[in-house]
């Protein structure tokens, strides 16, 4: 997992929540930095991941189907549908393929948050 | 020591394949010598050669084997003498070897009667490859086709001219009744009004006195007086024994042909053996594939010390392929002194069964089953191992009325030693052990590892049910559902969701499903609503259903981009709109390619630029090319009587009215389709879900064909029909396809898997055996007025254009991470980074 409780977080206002999808996903700016934003609607959940699939380094999760397995959220790659935990971000396909970053999520006022560590990350 | 096998059929293979198994000496020496061009194949599912299998397909073992097992072997070599005093063979090709002993496995060969005409071109035989090569050959310029000899094997023939597109079959049979040996009149009559059903014409009791016509065949002519047209016919009137090698050398041969063998399979020389269908073991020639491994093993186990004698083989058979189920087990004729006799007829079912009970009613000792054999491995391991039979013994052929089936019960009562695959002679405990113990979940897995199956496949049905009692047993959940999420197959769903009339894939979850879905039943859900109502697939929450690239409208490359491909319907385009498309391409700087399709691809689009390069095309008068979606994709033309000189009929125009008829329409998978303008085929027709070829009278429909990883070819499914009822039986076909199909499941694969094949969609689509054609129709009706272009929609929606953006805060802006790298002049997606 990406967040330990000593980690600090910038969080920063990424969009409204109703420019997410239901149950999809869309894609956020931050610096030169991209995250995918899920809203899990069904659960009434929301996520961030890292946008680049570890697969083939493509800028592609936020495009992805999101869903289940065995009730823990996932997102499914648009390119070779390889399957990644929103909880914790690890490859669920078998194959190890390399875990995803997760980032945390708050919603204040119709507003949507995504919190970054303050640490510098390079994400791609 | 030399061992010499004559033959390599497949009684001949599989003795090596036995010997191999044993603990040999490293002294012995195996050659096998081959009268064929190619080693052993399949011959028992020959017939699926005319459904697509090549001979390599049906090869039981690549050349590389025999020599990574140490066997000489000599094709297209046979033995032309065998000197006993000296114990040597001499090969056409003029080898001389010395021998030991001496394996004759020369098989036998079709049995062509003395009738006048034989020798004229179009007449046939069914035994080898080759003959099924020179039938194909011929099969175009054939009409009406004719088979001497209504046994197993006389069907089989029958039906593969059916396959080949013979418009009219006959079946000549000189006794009274089809498949005089295995079935009795009754069943013969049962089976006979099936054939008939399925466009056979069937002659019983006539004797054919000569073969007309000039240098080809024209017709049959009977010694009745009667005669038929026919411009094509198969001889299959029964197997002679090729004993010859045996005569020649002066071993004792039977009156009727067929080398005599003792319980060891050992010739009038003790040191030759014969096994297989040249041999003769007491009196009999057992014609089937499962006794002559039995002789294999017998002569393999004693040829290493060991002791085992044949002591007859039990003759059940399960007719395959004829599109109706016929079998026979057991002693089928026993008559009323020794048994008892239970007979279950249902005319209109077209179903005959019949079993005989011992006297005292504790054992069942034969029987026959005509429409319905799904219960004969059951009744065939009743009878071999003795098993106590029900109390009311009916209930065996009419199943258990008094209420819950229970399922498997019937495998569970089996003993362990109960011979499943007799091919390969492989027990229950055997293949329940591959499942336990060996982890073998599915089929092929169960054939790699135990080989049960791998003969002639008429077990597998039940080693499917063992397989899955035994998975049931270990607690294991099986059944063919969608995912965790639906326990529904697709066609279940897709009945379900039609009756409860759900139109979103939330909707669907909530009535039918659990949990929250995944990329598994989205899809699969979102094309079945697709299909049915034919909205706009982005709306109602939708959209995030929809795989990415039906999301997106187009379908993702490498590096994040996407490509454009506009609909050109049948492939014709003016200038004007090939010009648009050359400046679309320049101004987004667009990598351009024409397709296999017979359209152009346009490559490496951002997203964000997407709805403005479709607002461009559709100005222009294009739609949608559906590339990215589960639909129809093109209907390719030739270019037809237009300007072609051999061209029939319009094929131009009709490929543009079918492919604007299907367009959007969605399916379990793509579908593709063409239209030839005459059996020159440019089109390439036969290679699709459905293709239509120009006949001097109308138009032929070819259905269930594809080209990608496992090519097959299309089959006729009705011929001469006018643009009207083509149109409608293509309706009635692709509402068929699209409400039982399993997801992803292409046309050809759906008929590999549907029960009675190409013979019940003909009589599904064209004779109305369902009595929903006009249903079918009607709901096709509906969603072609539904249609409306996918892209307009979306170019005329702000909403919509909206989702198209790479970053949602910051919409003006591209993936900076996409590069490209320049080609030819073009520029193309970089490679992955690794
Ligand atoms: C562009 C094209 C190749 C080309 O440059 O010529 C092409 C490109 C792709 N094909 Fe194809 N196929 C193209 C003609 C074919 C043909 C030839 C034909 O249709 O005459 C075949 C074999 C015929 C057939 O399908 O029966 C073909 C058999 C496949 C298959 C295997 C299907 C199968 O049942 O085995 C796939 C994989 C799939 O669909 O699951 C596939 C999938 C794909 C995908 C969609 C792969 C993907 O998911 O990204 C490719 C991307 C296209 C794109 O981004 O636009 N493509 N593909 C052709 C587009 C034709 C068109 O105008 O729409
Ligand atoms: C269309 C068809 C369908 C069938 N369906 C079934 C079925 O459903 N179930 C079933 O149990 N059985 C079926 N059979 C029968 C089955 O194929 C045979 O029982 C089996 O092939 C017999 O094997 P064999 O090795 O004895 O003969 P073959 O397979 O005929 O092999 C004999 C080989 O020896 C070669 N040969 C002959 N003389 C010489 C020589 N002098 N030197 C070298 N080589 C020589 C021949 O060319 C041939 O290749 C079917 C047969 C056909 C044709
Ligand atoms: S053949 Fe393979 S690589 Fe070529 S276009 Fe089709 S899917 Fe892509
Ligand atoms: S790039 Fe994501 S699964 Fe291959």
């Amino acid at each position: 997992m990406s967040a330990t409780i000593t980690e600090q977080y910038t969080w920063f206002a990424a969009c409204s929540t109703a420019d997410v999808p239901s149950n999809g996903g869309v894609c956020i700016k931050y610096k030169d930095q991209q995250i995918a934003l899920f809203h899990f609607t069904r659960r009434n959940e929301w996520y961030a991941t890292q946008n680049m699939c570890p697969h083939r380094m493509q800028m592609a999760l936020s495009r992805g189907l999101i869903g289940t397995a065995g009730g823990e959220p996932k997102v499914a790659c648009p390119f070779h549908k390889k399957t990644f935990s929103l909880v914790d971000g690890r490859c669920m396909s078998g194959d190890d393929c390399g875990a995803i970053e997760t980032y945390p999520v708050r919603v204040e006022n119709g507003k949507v948050f995504i919190g970054v560590p303050d640490r510098e990350t390079e994400l791609f | 020591m030399n061992i010499i096998v004559v033959g390599n059929g497949m009684v001949g293979f599989k003795f090596c394949e036995k010997l191999l198994q044993k603990n040999l000496a490293p002294s012995v020496k195996i050659t096998v010598f081959g009268e064929e061009i190619r080693p052993a194949y399949d011959r028992v599912h020959l017939s699926s050669f005319f459904e697509g299998k090549t001979a390599e397909d049906l090869s039981m073992a690549p050349r590389s084997w025999y020599e990574d097992n140490g066997i000489t072997l000599h094709l297209s070599d046979p033995i032309q003498a065998i000197d006993r005093v000296e114990k040597t063979v001499t090969s056409h090709r003029g080898i001389t070897l010395p021998y030991n002993y001496l394996v004759l496995a020369t098989g036998s060969a079709a049995f062509v009667p003395p009738i006048p005409g034989m020798d004229k071109q179009g007449v046939f035989i069914y035994r080898t490859v080759e003959d099924l090569e020179l039938m194909q050959h011929w099969a175009p310029r054939a009409r009406k086709g004719a088979v001497i000899g209504g046994g197993l094997l006389g069907l089989e023939a029958a039906k593969a001219l059916l396959d080949l597109g013979l418009s009219t079959t006959h079946v000549i049979e000189f006794a009274p009744r089809l498949m005089p040996r295995q079935i009795d009149e009754a069943g013969s009559q049962m089976l006979q009004s099936k054939l008939e059903a399925l466009g056979l014409q069937v002659h019983l009791s006539k004797n054919t006195a000569a073969i007309t016509g000039g240098d080809a065949i024209s017709g049959l002519s009977f010694a009745d007086g009667s005669a038929i047209d026919a411009d094509m016919l198969v001889v299959s009137a029964g197997i002679k024994p090729r004993d010859e090698l045996a005569k020649q050398c002066g071993l004792e041969v039977g009156p009727r042909g067929g080398i005599v063998v003792n319980n060891n399979m050992q010739t009038s020389d003790p040191s030759i053996f014969a096994i297989g269908e040249c041999a003769l073991h007491g009196s009999m020639i057992y014609g089937l594939v499962a006794p002559g491994y039995e002789m294999a093993e017998v002569v393999a186990t004693q040829l290493v010390g060991g002791a085992k004698e044949f002591t007859g083989f039990d003759m059940s058979t399960k007719l395959k392929l004829v599109g109706t189920d016929v079998a026979s087990f057991g002693d089928p004729f026993i008559g009323p002194k020794e048994a008892r006799t239970i007979i279950f007829e249902d005319t209109v079912k077209g179903i005959y069964k019949r079993i005989n009970v011992s006297n005292d009613g504790k054992l069942l000792l034969g029987g026959i089953l005509v429409g319905d054999a799904s219960a004969y491995n059951m009744l065939l391991q009743t009878a071999k191992n003795g098993l106590a039979l029900p109390p009311n013994p009916e209930d065996l052929i009419l199943g258990n009325r008094s209420g819950a089936a229970q399922e498997g019960a019937g495998v569970s009562a089996l003993p362990d030693d109960a011979l499943i695959c007799s091919c390969e002679s492989i027990s229950k405990a055997q293949i329940c052990n591959a499942v336990s113990e060996g982890g073998c979940e599915n089929l092929d897995a169960i054939k790699k590892c135990t080989k049960a199956g791998t003969g002639c496949g008429g077990c597998i049905p039940m080693v499917k049910d063992l397989m899955l009692h035994t998975m049931k047993q270990g607690g294991k959940y099986v059944r063919n559902v969608l995912c965790e999420h639906f326990q529904y197959s697709r066609q279940e769903l897709f009945d379900l969701i039609k009756l409860k009339n759900l139109v979103t894939y939330n909707e669907t979850l909530d009535h039918l499903g659990a949990g929250d879905g995944c990329e598994v039943c989205k899809p699969a859900v979102a094309s079945i609503l697709a299909s049915l109502w034919n909205d706009l697939i982005l709306d109602k929450g939708n959209d995030t259903a929809q795989d990415s690239n039906d999301r997106f409208l187009a379908n993702i490359q490498k590096g994040g981009t996407y490509s454009v491909v506009p609909r050109i319907p049948g492939g014709e385009i003016t200038p004007e709109k090939l010009i648009t498309i050359g400046q679309v391409a320049q101004k987004y700087a667009l990598y351009t390619k024409i397709t296999g399709g017979q359209r152009i691809d346009l490559f490496g689009a951002h997203l964000g630029d997407l709805p403005a390069i479709w607002e461009e095309l559709i100005a222009a008068g294009f739609e949608s090319g559906h590339a990215y979606g589960k639909s129809l994709r093109t209907v390719k033309s030739c270019v037809g009587s237009t300007w072609c000189r051999f061209g029939l009929h319009d094929s131009v125009s009709f490929a543009i009215q079918i492919e604007e008829r299907y367009r959007g329409l969605r399916a379990p998978h793509k579908l593709k389709s063409a239209v030839s303008g005459c059996i020159r085929e440019c089109a390439e027709a036969q290679s699709k879900d459905f293709g239509i070829i120009a006949t001097d009278k109308g138009w032929n429909l070819y259905v269930c064909g594809n080209g990608g990883s496992k090519p097959q070819h299309a089959k006729l499914l009705a011929t001469d029909l006018s643009s009207e009822t083509c149109i409608k039986y293509i309706d009635r076909f692709l509402m068929f396809y699209i409400k039982t199909a399993d997801p992803l499941t292409r046309t050809a694969t759906w008929l590999n898997k549907l029960d009675g094949g190409i013979d019940y969609l003909r009589n599904v689509v064209v004779n109305d055996s369902l009595g929903m054609a006009e249903q079918f129709e009607a709901e096709m009706q509906g969603l072609v007025d539904n249609y409306t272009c996918e892209w307009k929609a979306v170019v005329e929606s702000p909403q919509l254009r909206k989702r198209f953006t790479h970053f949602i805060n910051a919409p003006e802006e591209k993936d900076p991470t996409v590069q490209f790298e320049t080609m030819r002049g073009q520029r193309k997606a970089a490679d992955w980074n690794s």
